[in-house]
């Protein structure tokens, strides 16, 4: 297993109840396994308790990232939400913490 | 026209944004604009409120301290300032920014100022509209109706830049509008000029966040590290005749801008990466390439651009009652079982006080209240219970931080610090689409030429 913590890092923005997440492989090899494996399904699996989703997955293989909408997010949208966080920014790393079933080397920082 | 790129620095990326990057951009003395954005979702319906009570506010309220801090130094080097800090009362802000120039001694500074944004006695008649967000038609919400604010678009804005004043203040407008737009006064651009407009969006939608394209909401210790956080350098645009792109910032600041900021800032808020709309173009970023072409410096190419829809979109912000909220923290052994429990005690009291909530959440701060509880997560040593109702009756929201904060008292075993009870009247924005012939963008100067 690699999480995608090691593979890729992102971003989340807000528009009313939904939040975009992206992801953004470090390298070519991150990018093909993340290409490959982080499925709009794995990811509606990853926010299933917190979202009501659906999830639909962009890509954008030039900058090797993939761009997940997630509707229905943020408590019914950022301006009446009742969450602590609002804008969903922590959002952004939910999605690294999930685990892809293969073996990769995990790319070094980018630093 | 000289053959060097226009150059266009962020001066805010929101409201409450930091000032001294803002100084340093007007001192450097080389970009030819600095553009304040500094307008939310909800920014303007609350300015809105403010307007009601004294009609010379409305807009941004730190307006006077940003002028202040540039405008001397922007009018030494011939640095023209955009900004959308007017909110709800753009000709109020262009008459604050001359009285403030007038007694620093600056003379007589004219402003350009947009306006139009403003529909709200528009959509009145045309209860019909669908709400973009509850697929209700806006009759649902009207009586409710705080604001109602379009998003113009850099054609309104360029009409505003011809007028040649140092300063030009908008109220709603799309954010990258306030960077294409000076791209195409500058360049003399046609709205018809779809790889121009798309180059000039895209440096707009970069740019727009400020310290997020240059290593702010970036960093991650060990992972992704950012130099020098407390003193980030905001971003700046090259953009030549051509549409060329170059974003990078200032020597000497705090940040990093290169392919890993800016791949991340490039998707921020945005859903289809093919339909990105704005009020001057769909704009269609899936060949964007992105290069590291220096230290700091990285080109922005490929970006296209399809004609504008016919609709403008239109923020409606409406009230939507109130929330109460409390905390207090619990540690050691079992904290969170005591927690727990507090959270059952404050439910009972308000059920018992005869109070109802259409909505209640409870978190339990450092352990499930950013990504929910899904997995089997080890428990924190230390957990602080947040609980917010919402409700529309402000004695009842009053109620719930009263009884979190009872449970220093009355509740289980070793609750500390429980915050000042809060409540919040909720002004809620919903989103609609209104035919573009209906609007009138106005166009006007405070002051002398």
């Amino acid at each position: 297993m690699v999480r995608v913590y090691h593979l890729g890092h992102g971003r989340a923005g807000d528009k009313g109840d939904i939040s975009n997440v992206s992801v953004v492989a470090y390298n070519d090899e991150a990018w093909h396994i993340l290409e490959r494996e982080l499925t709009a399904e794995r990811v509606m699996d990853a926010y299933v308790h917190i979202a009501k989703g659906p999830v639909t997955r962009y890509e954008l293989p030039n900058l090797r990232a993939l761009n997940f909408v997630i509707e229905g997010a943020l408590g019914g949208g950022v301006t009446r939400s009742l969450a602590q966080d609002m804008h969903g920014k922590s959002l952004s790393t939910l999605i690294l913490t999930i685990d892809l079933p293969v073996n990769a080397p995990y790319p070094a920082p980018l630093s | 026209m000289t053959d060097r790129p226009l150059r266009i620095g962020v001066g805010a990326g929101f409201a409450d944004d930091r000032i001294a990057p803002a100084v340093d951009m007007a001192k450097c003395g080389t970009v030819d604009w600095l553009v304040f954005e500094c307008l939310a979702e909800r920014t303007v319906g609350r300015e809105n409120l403010t307007r009601q009570k004294n009609p010379e506010k409305g807009y941004n309220p730190w307006l006077e301290q940003r002028m202040e801090a540039v405008l001397a130094h922007c009018l030494d080097h011939g640095t023209r300032i955009v900004t959308n800090m007017g909110a709800a009362n753009p000709a109020g802000a262009a008459r604050a920014t001359r009285r403030m120039a007038a007694d620093m001694g600056l003379g007589d500074v004219p402003c350009a100022v947009v306006q139009g944004d403003d529909v709200a006695d528009l959509v009145r008649t045309q209860p019909h509209l669908k709400l973009l967000e509850s697929g209700e038609p806006l009759e649902s919400i009207l009586p409710r109706m705080a604001s109602a604010n379009a998003y113009l678009g850099a054609d309104a804005i360029c009409r505003a830049l011809a007028a040649r004043t140092p300063v030009t203040i908008t109220g709603r407008v799309g954010d990258p509008c306030l960077f294409l737009a000076p791209a195409m006064h500058h360049y003399g651009w046609s709205y018809d000029d779809w790889p121009k407009l798309a180059q000039g969006t895209t440096a707009g939608h970069l740019l727009e966040c400020s310290a997020q394209l240059t290593g702010g909401c970036f960093a991650d210790p060990g992972m992704k590290d950012v130099p020098g956080l407390a003193e980030l350098g905001y971003p700046i645009a090259e953009i030549d005749a051509d549409g060329g792109l170059v974003v990078t910032k200032l020597e000497d600041t705090g940040g990093r801008i290169d392919v890993a900021t800016c791949s991340e800032q490039i998707l921020y808020e945005m859903h289809d990466p093919s339909a990105y709309i704005t009020p001057d173009c769909v704009l269609d970023i899936t060949d964007l390439t992105l290069t590291d072409e220096a230290p700091h410096r990285v080109r922005v190419a490929g970006a296209r651009a399809r004609p504008r829809t016919d609709s403008y979109k239109v923020t409606v912000g409406y009230f939507d009652g109130y929330i109460g909220e409390g905390q207090v923290s619990y540690a050691g052994i079992n904290a969170v079982a005591r927690a727990e429990l507090a959270a059952e005690v404050v439910k009972e009291r308000l059920r018992l006080r005869g109070f109802h909530y259409p909505e209640m959440r409870v978190d339990l701060i450092g352990m499930s209240s950013l990504h929910g509880m899904k997995d089997d997560r080890p428990e924190p040593y230390e957990v602080r219970l947040r609980i917010a109702a919402r409700t529309d009756d402000r004695k009842a929201a009053e109620a719930v931080g009263f009884e979190v904060r009872a449970m220093h008292v009355n509740g289980p075993a070793g609750g500390g610090g429980g915050s000042d009870p809060s409540v919040r009247e909720i002004l809620a924005v919903q989103s609609l689409l209104l035919d573009r012939k209906l609007v009138e963008p106005e166009v006007f100067v405070e002051g002398e030429l």
